[in-house]
C-alpha cells in the first residue's frame, strides 16, 4: 500500500487533489480510496487529505499516520503543522514554492533524505499561468507523478479532465504536464549532483 | 459497471436506480450530497417519474414522505444527526403506519457539544422506532443495501434505515460497481403497496386505538420484524446470485472458525478492525470478527451461533449509553450463552475521533491477557478528565466544560488525525 497526505489550506482544492489522485490510480487499474480530514473547513485554514494506493482491496480507515509520500501545497504550514509527522526516510516530499528545502527552513530535517525525493514546484504560479486562479492541487499531481513514479501523467490528465471540463481542465492539465517537466528535471539534476 | 466516486454519490446513482417517485430532503451535513446528487437528476431529467421536493424542516421531510407513500408512492430521504432527532415523531409514525420510506441517515454525532462528525448516537437513539436498521461497511455494500432496503421495506410493509458512517463513508472516493438500471429492475419489482390513499376506493389510515387492540397492533409490527429475520438471509442470497456480491443480509463472520475472541462491530470500522485481526492471527492470536448488518431487527440467533464457540466477546462500538455503557454489548449480551461478563465494552470514535489499528491492536491484546475492563473508552484523555474533575472539585462556579476542555487542550489545528 502507498499512502499519500496532502496539507493544504482551505481553497486551495486539497481534498479534490486526493480525489483526483484516487481517480487517477483507479484508471490504472489499482484500488484507491480518497478522503478529508472532515474538518469544519474554512478558506485559509489548515485542510488535510488522504489518498491510499494498493493493488487489492484498501479496508483500512484510519487517517493516515505513516505517509510514503507529502504533497505540502502552501508551504507556510510547515511552522504551522506537524506536517511531517510520520514520514519515513525514504519517503517523498513535494512542496508548492519557488524557494529550496534549505531557504524554507527544513534543510536540517530532511538530512538524510533521498535527494530525488525531494521536490519544489511552483505550482501556484503554473495554475495562474495556465488556468488564471492560484488553485495548485492538479499541478501538485503532476509533479507527484514526476517525483514517485507511482502513477503515469497521463492518468493526472485523464483524472483531471473527469473532475473539471472545457478551459478549466485544458489549463489544470498543461498545469500538471509542466509540473510534471519541471520535476522531472530537478530528478536529473539530484541524480547528476549526487553522480559528482 | 466500476466507478471511483464519492460514497454519497454513488448512494444517490443507487437511489435513482430504484426509481423513487418521491424524493423529500431538507440538508444537514454529512448526508447534503446524497440528496444534491439526486436533486440534480431529477433536474436534469436523468431521473424522470419523480418529484424533488425541497422542504423546511426533516420533520416535514418525513411527514411528506408519509404522505407519500400513504398515496403508493415510493419515497425516499435521507439524515443525521440533530436532523434525525427533529423527525423522531414522524419517524415513529411511519413505521407504526407500515409505509415502507426508505431513508439514508448519514451517521454523526449529537450535540451537545455540537460535533458534525461520526459517530452512531443518532441511529442508535432511533433503534427502537420499528424501523429495519441497516449498517454498511463500505460504499459498495451502502449502495447495494439501499437497493435491498426498497424490496425489503415494500416486501415487509416496513420503512428501512440504511445507516453509513458520516464522512468517513459518504465523503470518500473509492471503488465501486453500480448495477446496471435493467439488473435493478428485475430485482425489484414495481411498488405494490398493502395500503393505498386511492380516492376510487377510499380508506382512512391513521385509526386512533385504544387499550382494547393498542397492544395486538404493537405485536404486529414486532411479528413484522421477527419476519424480516427470517426473510433478509434469503434475500441477500438472491442479491449475491443476480450481482454477484455477498452484501446486506444479517450479519457477516470473519476469520471466526477458531476464534477464541471475536470482535463485534458495526460499519466502516469493521475494515480497520479486520486489518488488526490480520495482523494479531499473523501472531497467532484465535481472534475473529462478527460484523453486524442488521441491527433492527436484532438477529438473536445467528449472533448465538456465531458467538457460540468465542470465550470471550469484544464490542467496538461508537455510542454511548450515558449511565449505562454499551447499546450494541447490550444487545450482544443477551445473544452470548457464555458469561455476560465475557463481553466487553469499547466505546471508540465517539464524535470523529480516529479509530486507529494501533489503539485497536492495544485493546484486543490486553483482553487476550485478561486485563481488558469490562467497560473502556478507546484513547480517552485521562489528564483531560482529570483537569475537569478537578475544576469542579475546587470551584462552586467551575463553567461549561466544553469550553473548559477545548482551553485546557490548547490548539488542534496542527494536528491531522
Amino acid at each position: 500500500m502507498f499512502q499519500v497526505r496532502i496539507h493544504g489550506r482551505g481553497g486551495q482544492g486539497v481534498v479534490t487533489a486526493a480525489e483526483m489522485l484516487s481517480i487517477a490510480a483507479f484508471r490504472e487499474g489499482r484500488h484507491a480510496q480518497a478522503f478529508p480530514s472532515f474538518g469544519s473547513e474554512r478558506t485559509g485554514a489548515p485542510v488535510v487529505a488522504f489518498c491510499r494506493i494498493d493493488d487489492r482491496e484498501i479496508r483500512l480507515r484510519e487517517p493516515v499516520m505513516e505517509p510514503d509520500a507529502l504533497i505540502i501545497q502552501d508551504p507556510t504550514l510547515l511552522n504551522q503543522v506537524d506536517v511531517f509527522g510520520g514520514l519515513a526516510k525514504d519517503g517523498y516530499i513535494l512542496i508548492n514554492t519557488t524557494r529550496t528545502f534549505d531557504a524554507l527552513g527544513v534543510g536540517e530535517f530532511v538530512r538524510g533524505f533521498r535527494a530525488e525525493h525531494l521536490c519544489t514546484v511552483p505550482a501556484t504560479e503554473l495554475a495562474l499561468k495556465h488556468v488564471g486562479r492560484p488553485v495548485p492541487n492538479a499541478a501538485l499531481l503532476g509533479g507527484f507523478a514526476a517525483v514517485s513514479g507511482r502513477i503515469s501523467l497521463a492518468s493526472v490528465a485523464a483524472a483531471i479532465r473527469e473532475t473539471f471540463s472545457g478551459k478549466i481542465a485544458d489549463g489544470n492539465v498543461a498545469a500538471a504536464t509542466e509540473a510534471f517537466e519541471h520535476v522531472m528535471k530537478e530528478i536529473r539534476e539530484a541524480a547528476h549532483a549526487q553522480a559528482n | 459497471m466500476l466507478k471511483q466516486i464519492e460514497g454519497s454519490h454513488a448512494v444517490a446513482e443507487a437511489v435513482a436506480l430504484c426509481r423513487p417517485e418521491v424524493i423529500c430532503a431538507y440538508p444537514i451535513s454529512p448526508q447534503t450530497h446524497i440528496v444534491e446528487a439526486l436533486g440534480e437528476m431529477v433536474k436534469t431529467g436523468h431521473l424522470s417519474r419523480c418529484e424533488f421536493i425541497n422542504v423546511e424542516s426533516e420533520f416535514a421531510a418525513m411527514s411528506v414522505a408519509i404522505g407519500a407513500s400513504a398515496a403508493g408512492a415510493r419515497a425516499y430521504t435521507a439524515t443525521a444527526s440533530q436532523g434525525l432527532l427533529y423527525m423522531a415523531e414522524a419517524v415513529f409514525n411511519a413505521s407504526g403506519l407500515g409505509l415502507p420510506i426508505v431513508m439514508t441517515v448519514a451517521n454523526r454525532a449529537i450535540g451537545a457539544p455540537i460535533n458534525i462528525w461520526n459517530d452512531h448516537t443518532d441511529a442508535m437513539s432511533q433503534r427502537d422506532c420499528g424501523w429495519i436498521q441497516l449498517f454498511a461497511e463500505t460504499n459498495q455494500e451502502a449502495l447495494d443495501l439501499h437497493i435491498q432496503a426498497f424490496r425489503l421495506g415494500e416486501e415487509l410493509s416496513l420503512p428501512v434505515m440504511v445507516c453509513m458512517d458520516g464522512f468517513i463513508l459518504t465523503h470518500a472516493f473509492e471503488r465501486v460497481d453500480m448495477p446496471a438500471q435493467e439488473q435493478v429492475d428485475e430485482y425489484l419489482p414495481p411498488f405494490e403497496p398493502r395500503q393505498v390513499l386511492d380516492p376510487a376506493e377510499p380508506v382512512s389510515i391513521g385509526a386512533m386505538v385504544g387499550p382494547e387492540a393498542f397492544m395486538e397492533v404493537r405485536y404486529l409490527a414486532h411479528a413484522k420484524q421477527m419476519r424480516a429475520l427470517e426473510l433478509i438471509p434469503g434475500w441477500a442470497e438472491e442479491f449475491r446470485s443476480a450481482f454477484g456480491r455477498d452484501t446486506g443480509g444479517l450479519m457477516h463472520t470473519y476469520r471466526c472458525e477458531d476464534a477464541e475472541t471475536v470482535v463485534v462491530a458495526l460499519g466502516s470500522v469493521l475494515g480497520t478492525v479486520k486489518d488488526t485481526v490480520d495482523g494479531m492471527r499473523e501472531r497467532g492470536a484465535q481472534i475473529g470478527v462478527l460484523g453486524i448488518t442488521c441491527f433492527r431487527p436484532w438477529p438473536a440467533a445467528a449472533v448465538r451461533a456465531a458467538l457460540a464457540r468465542a470465550r470471550r466477546v469484544i464490542v467496538i462500538e461508537k455510542s454511548l449509553a450515558v449511565g449505562l455503557g454499551g447499546i450494541v454489548s447490550t444487545n450482544v449480551r443477551t445473544s452470548f450463552s457464555g458469561s455476560p461478563d465475557a463481553v466487553h465494552t469499547v466505546i471508540a470514535g465517539l464524535g470523529g475521533r480516529a479509530i486507529t489499528r494501533s489503539s485497536l491492536a492495544r485493546v484486543f491484546g490486553k483482553a487476550l491477557e485478561g486485563r481488558l475492563e469490562p467497560l473502556t473508552f478507546l484513547d480517552l484523555d485521562a489528564a483531560l478528565v482529570e483537569r475537569a474533575l478537578a475544576r469542579e472539585r475546587e470551584q462552586r462556579r467551575s463553567g461549561p466544560i466544553a469550553e473548559n476542555i477545548l482551553r485546557d487542550l490548547g490548539v488542534v489545528a496542527a494536528r491531522v488525525g
